[in-house]
């Protein structure tokens, strides 16, 4: 656990120390600022956040990806995963570490954000239910991208292809549900069950649910473990 | 793991193969190195070093055969084995945008070493390797030397039983190399030693036992004094006539002593390439014979041998005898 902890406090000191992360950051922020805008601007003020939140969920399908591009396959194109995994460090710590690492930068983005339900709390009275629990929603669905994105970049040594393929998954994963009406009956149900889009809803309308709960935090702990194998295999013949 | 030997041999390779593509990078090597020894790899560019070297610190399995490491297998008992091995890749990866000292707490957090010992071995290790002013630079902007000293001292950090070094002396300054090799000398007194070089003299200077490889395949397994004895069986001289070469060639042969003589023409020089037998100084017979017959002398020095003669040598052992 102690290497993890070192993994993951390395990867953070890079992203703080990373114009790139930065640029992440800034494009968040303005993304979701927009998307407030438009929830202040609604013809019908109900002072609420919907709108902030399907922008965050939606530009977070191209930034988890940026985030996570880096940390596993610049190890591979530089090398310096030869003397990662020679040191005695199982392979879960890695992953783990440099998953934490993005996760405590993606809670940092978002808790930038948290002046936007501040505003509204100073100025017009909304409902507390939702903002909370469309936070939680945001930090849940941000951990299972981001997790998405550590598979990639243990993939490949092309940071690139890792962040398309990511960001390719997650947009199918996103907008599954849409898709559901074109198949119809049971193919219908299961892409609403896999597709992001339908579990996040719940969480911007106030509703927690421990389904929609427990989607996101399996699709977080399947891509880790895929991961982990598949960082694995480099040790097996 | 009953074998009474067991206590004295730290690595034992057998039957290592590995395939990157249709043609193996090495095949059937087999060694072994005991507790306290150093040994070298020799051998030119792709002979399989590299290859063999990740395989024995479990970087990656080989396609056939195995590696233990102080008893435990680096495939199947991986963890334990990586604990005893302290590495120096070939190409000296190295996170280019940390500081020298965070790096090194880095890599010995990773390896599991106490905070304390960390802090006590990072400000050793850099006195060491000569890092001294640098402790706090980002790796990134270091020269090229500097970073194999960071490189060699994140090996050395955590005193690993086992040290693996691909190509340790390359690209750093003359001093420093001699440093270096005393200083893996003297780690080679009590932890045991693997490196690999294309350099017979430094494999010579600093190995108890080398090895050499080529082609994927060990060659020649000895002492390097036994290797040098048996290689200079053989001295040979390079010689320039100016003189017709028709006619010089079978006059050097006739000089007494000589074993062979190749002609080549270089640049419009006659250079003629003379094997003399061993530990006989033949220029005095050779210069006499050239003057004798009008021709000029125009140079005429020893040669050492080189990397290919020895291994011409050695692939056609059964002319050496
Ligand atoms: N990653 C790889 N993929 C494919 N082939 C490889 C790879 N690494 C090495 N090889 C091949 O395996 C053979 C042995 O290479 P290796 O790097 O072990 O040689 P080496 O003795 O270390 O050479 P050098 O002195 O140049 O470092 C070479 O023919 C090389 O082309
Ligand atoms: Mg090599």
């Amino acid at each position: 656990m102690r290497t993890a902890q070192a993994v993951a406090w390395k990867e953070i000191q890079v992203y703080f120390g990373n114009p790139m992360a930065y640029i992440v950051g800034l494009i968040f922020l303005a993304v979701t600022g927009f998307f407030f805008v438009l929830d202040l601007g609604d013809p019908f003020p109900e002072a609420s956040l919907s709108n902030f939140y399907q922008g965050a969920t939606i530009i977070l399908i191209l930034l988890a990806p940026a985030l996570t591009m880096r940390l596993l396959a610049e190890e591979q194109k530089l090398g310096t995963i030869e003397l990662l995994l020679t040191s005695p460090v199982r392979d879960w710590e890695v992953i783990i570490g440099k998953y934490l690492a993005s996760l405590v930068f993606l809670l940092s983005m978002i808790m930038l954000t948290l002046y936007y339900p501040l505003l509204l709390f100073i100025f017009a009275d909304p409902d507390p239910g939702p903002i909370y629990s469309g936070y939680l929603g945001l930090i849940l669905y941000g951990s299972a991208a981001l997790s998405i994105g550590i598979l990639t970049s243990t993939l490949t040594s092309n940071q690139i292809v890792a962040f398309v393929v990511s960001a390719g998954v997650l947009l199918l994963l996103f907008f599954a549900n849409t898709g559901a009406g074109v198949v119809g009956g049971f193919w219908a149900t299961l892409v609403n069950e896999v597709g992001m889009n339908s579990h996040f809803g719940d969480f911007s309308r106030g509703v927690i649910d421990t389904k929609h709960i427990f989607y996101f935090l399996s699709v977080t702990a399947f891509f880790l473990f895929l991961s982990i194998r598949a960082l694995e295999s480099r040790r097996w013949r | 793991m009953t074998t009474e030997a067991n206590d004295d041999v730290m690595i034992q390779a057998s039957g290592l193969t590995h395939y990157y593509g249709p043609q193996p990078a090495i095949e059937d090597v087999n060694f072994k190195v005991k507790r306290g020894e150093i040994l070298g790899f020799l051998g030119p560019n792709g002979a399989g070093k590299t290859t063999t070297m990740r395989i024995i610190t479990g970087f990656m399995p080989p396609s056939q055969g195995k590696v233990t490491l102080g008893g435990y297998d680096v495939v199947e008992q991986s963890l334990q084995a990586r604990r005893k091995v302290g590495y120096l890749p070939e190409t000296v990866p190295l996170y280019t945008e940390m500081a020298v000292a965070s790096y090194l707490r880095y890599m010995g957090t990773l390896r599991g070493m106490e905070p304390k010992r960390i802090k006590q071995r990072i400000s050793e290790v850099i006195d060491v390797c000569r890092l001294g002013d640098y402790h706090k630079t980002i790796i990134g902007k270091l020269s090229k030397g500097f970073r194999q000293r960071v490189g060699i001292a994140q090996a050395i950090l955590h005193e690993p039983e086992v040290l693996v070094m691909d190509e340790p002396t390359i690209g750093i300054d003359p001093i420093q190399v001699v440093e270096t090799r005393k200083l893996i000398q003297d780690l080679g007194k009590q932890q045991t030693v693997v490196l690999s070089s294309h350099i017979l003299p430094e494999v010579s200077m600093i190995c108890e036992r080398v090895l050499i490889i080529h082609q994927g395949r060990i060659v020649a397994e000895d002492t390097p004094d036994n290797l040098a004895q048996r290689l200079q069986g053989v001295d040979q001289l390079q010689v320039e006539v100016g003189g017709p070469p028709a006619e010089v060639l079978p006059a050097l042969k006739r000089v007494k002593g000589v074993t062979e003589v190749t002609h080549r023409r270089q640049q419009n020089r006659e250079i003629y390439s003379v094997k003399v037998q061993q530990g006989q100084d033949l220029r005095d017979e050779i210069s006499r014979a050239v003057i004798s017959n009008g021709w000029s002398l125009l140079n005429l020095q020893q040669v050492g041998m080189s990397l290919e003669d020895i291994f011409l040598r050695l692939t056609t052992q059964e002319e050496l005898g």
